[in-house]
Formats: C-alpha cells, sequence, structure tokens
C-alpha cells in the first residue's frame, strides 16, 4: 500500500479514467465516481451507475482497480450505490461542451422536468452545424443514456445525451 | 410468516416481473420492425435486466442463505418464480408487445412511485432510480399506443387483440395477500389499491385516445403469487438459464 497517498490524491487519479462508451469525458466529469474511503490498507471506491443495465459500470470497475493496481494499492473493493439517483444534473458545463464538440448533444434542461413523460421532445440544436432545426428519431439511441436525432438542415444524425 | 420472509417474497415479485419481461423485450433483438424500435426494444430491456440485478441480489441478501442474484435468476423453477403472468405473454405481434409493455409499463410506473418512499432504504434507492427510467419507457409506449391505435385499420385490429388478449392478466397485478399487508404496516410496500386507481385512471385515458375500447371480459387469470404460470414461463425459463446450467460456475 502506497501511504504517501490521500484519498483526494487517489480521486485525482481515478478521475482519469474515461468512460468506456463516450471516452471524451471521465468517470469523474460524468459524476460516476463518486468517493474514496480509506480504511487501513482497504481502499473503497464508491461509484454509481447511469442506469439500472449500463453494461459499462463492469468495465469502469475492472478499470478502477487495474488502475488503483498501477499505483500500488491492490486491496481494493468496488462499491455501486444507487442513493442518490445519478442524474444529467451531474455532468458539469465543461464536460456538456467536450459532449457537443465530440457530435453528441449535451443534457439541455435539469432533470425535474416533467416534460419527459407528456410533452413534445425538446428543440435541441445541432452539435455539429448549430441549427436547431432537428427532429427526434427514437428517444432510444445508440446506448441507454442517448436519444437519436437528426439535423434537417446538414442532414447529419445524432446522439443526444438524455436528462434522468 | 415474519417480515424477513415477507420482504424476501415481495423482492421476488419485483424482481422477477423485471426478469422475465427484460428477457421478453430482448427476444425482439434482430427481430424489431424498423431498426429504431429494435433498438429502444433492447434498450428498455436493458434497463429491466439491470433492475431485476438489483433487487435479487437484494433478494439474496435479506434471505441470508449464501446466494446471489445469478443463483436466483438461473437456478430456480417455474414454480418458484413469482412474476406476474403478464410479463411472461409471448411477444406475438409488435402490436401485442406494445399492449403488453403499455399494461405493465403503466403499472410500473404508479407501483414504483409509492416505492420511492418505501421505508426500505434500499427499495427506496432502487426504486427513485427505477422510476426515472421507467417514465421514459411508458412515454414510449404509450406513443405507440396512439401511432398503432388511432392508425390502420390494420394497426388498430392488432392493437385491440392486444389488448384483450391480454386483459384478464391485469387485475392480480393489484392483488394483495399477506406479505403485502405486513409490508404495508412496515410502510415497506404500498397499498396496492393506491397504485390501482392510478392505473386505472391512465389506462382508461390512453385507450380512449387510442381509439381502443376497454375489454368487457370478465375473467380474471391469476396465479403467480403462488408460482402457478402459464406455459410459456417454463420454455423461457428453459432458453435463459440452459448455459448457466450446462456449465456451473462458468466464468466469463
Amino acid at each position: 500500500m502506497n501511504s504517501i497517498l490521500n484519498k483526494q490524491e487517489i480521486y485525482n487519479i481515478l478521475s482519469e479514467i474515461p468512460d468506456p462508451e463516450i471516452p471524451v469525458i471521465n468517470i469523474n466529469e460524468l459524476g460516476i465516481l463518486r468517493e474514496v474511503k480509506l480504511d487501513g490498507d482497504l481502499c473503497t471506491v464508491v461509484i454509481t451507475p447511469t442506469y439500472s443495465g449500463c453494461p459499462a459500470m463492469k468495465v469502469i470497475e475492472d478499470d478502477i482497480k487495474i488502475k488503483l493496481k498501477e499505483i500500488g494499492i491492490e486491496n481494493v473493493k468496488v462499491e455501486l450505490v444507487y442513493s442518490p439517483a445519478w442524474t444529467t444534473d451531474w455532468i458539469s458545463e465543461t464536460a456538456k461542451e467536450k459532449l457537443r464538440v465530440y457530435g453528441i448533444a449535451p443534457p439541455d434542461h435539469s432533470s425535474v422536468d416533467k416534460k419527459v413523460l407528456l410533452g413534445k421532445p425538446r428543440e435541441l440544436k445541432c452539435p455539429l452545424c448549430g441549427s436547431s432545426h432537428t427532429e427526434m428519431i427514437s428517444q432510444f439511441g445508440s446506448t441507454a443514456c442517448k436519444a437519436l436525432y437528426r439535423c434537417l438542415d446538414c442532414k447529419e444524425p445524432f446522439d443526444y445525451f438524455k436528462c434522468l | 410468516m415474519n417480515l424477513q420472509e415477507a420482504k424476501f417474497e415481495y423482492l421476488l415479485r419485483l424482481g422477477d416481473s423485471s426478469l422475465i419481461i427484460g428477457h421478453r423485450l430482448s427476444e425482439w433483438c434482430g427481430h424489431g420492425p424498423i431498426l429504431e424500435e429494435d433498438i429502444a426494444l433492447t434498450n428498455i430491456a436493458l434497463d429491466f435486466v439491470g433492475n431485476a440485478t438489483e433487487l435479487l441480489n437484494y433478494a439474496a441478501q435479506v434471505e441470508g442463505k449464501e446466494r446471489n442474484e445469478d443463483d436466483l435468476a438461473f437456478m430456480r423453477d417455474e414454480r418458484e418464480y413469482r412474476n406476474l403472468l403478464i410479463t411472461e405473454q409471448p411477444n406475438c405481434d409488435y402490436a401485442n408487445t406494445i399492449a403488453r409493455q403499455f399494461l405493465f409499463d403503466t403499472y410500473m410506473f404508479f407501483l414504483y412511485e409509492e416505492l420511492k418512499s418505501s421505508q426500505d432504504k434500499t427499495i427506496a434507492a432502487i426504486a427513485t432510480k427505477t422510476h426515472k427510467e421507467v417514465t421514459y419507457h411508458l412515454r414510449h409506449t404509450t406513443e405507440w399506443m396512439y401511432r398503432l391505435g388511432d392508425g390502420t385499420a390494420e394497426s388498430h385490429e392488432r392493437l385491440q387483440n392486444g389488448i384483450n388478449d391480454l386483459w384478464m392478466f391485469t387485475s392480480e397485478m393489484f392483488d394483495m395477500d399477506e406479505v403485502d399487508t405486513l409490508l404495508i404496516k412496515e410502510g415497506i410496500a404500498p397499498d396496492l389499491n393506491k397504485v390501482k386507481a392510478g392505473w386505472e385512471k391512465r389506462v382508461k385515458e390512453v385507450l380512449a385516445e387510442a381509439t381502443i375500447e376497454i375489454p368487457t371480459t370478465l375473467f380474471k387469470q391469476k396465479g403467480s403469487r403462488e408460482g402457478k404460470h402459464s406455459e410459456h414461463l417454463g420454455f423461457l425459463l428453459a432458453e435463459m438459464q440452459y448455459v448457466h446450467r450446462a456449465h456451473p460456475g462458468a466464468k466469463w
């Protein structure tokens, strides 16, 4: 056990781990990494899933263990918590900009918006050409956290990180 | 029956329903009527299987017999399964799947809304997460209800047939027994009459707008609480459990 590192330093190191499905942002920016706890030589890392069935969680758990092993921490427990429930509100403004540059329209309003059940889908800006002339193709996109849109001006389809 | 036994039984009911309907939806993978729907149904399936994993994991903890979520999912036979009968009904055509999904999603929506304030912290946490996801599912299936019901003569007929076929399985969703009574008293589970009121109101509204008639059939099929299932569950489990049982203890 590398006793030189404190909780915050370990947290910062783990923050370098990219999300397996959206590698432009890391697990800290996405709000998946919640806490690092140290108890003797045991290092507990608390993470929360974006969606219940998110298949990336296992990969993230493995990535955490590999990363910690690199810095000499072998006794690791990865704890999955569901409360408080993950929300897109935790994605930072910087991370949202990274998503946009990557071609994914970031979540554009607060998750408490009840419109999700009854209202019409929001008008979104195309992350490629900036046009607001877009339409939703499907509420379910390439991963559980994304919906599929298309730009009616530049004709490109794009992913939208939906609000949760 | 003590509180621990009641809680285990209750978690199996919730977890099994999610697992079985999740598995049913996953059968659409590669068979969806259009690519977007293929992706949508399998996305929803993933949410359900994830929800089942959480619930069965907790059920195993509550039971305290050194079983885990995989043991519960893959090593129980059909008579030990507690999923609602509607969740195991075959996919049939797309309209039938949408009908089943709409009736069940609406139930999930109102049930989990209540479970969010369960006195059991783990159930409340899982419910809070799941309810957000179910809101998306329900919106999706509701849109398809309108599209098919108020669409062509053929889509209307198929959806009406689906609703007619499945209606007899809806009443057992609100049945309560000793397990519910015990957990209601502890503030862990909601009174299903409350869930029923929300469900009936919403289903009526959507069916009316989709120009679908509410079936008048009075026959009610029940049995899931005692592990009495339709013949479909055995075939589903045979497929779902085969690999796990054929290669005991195998690691990915």
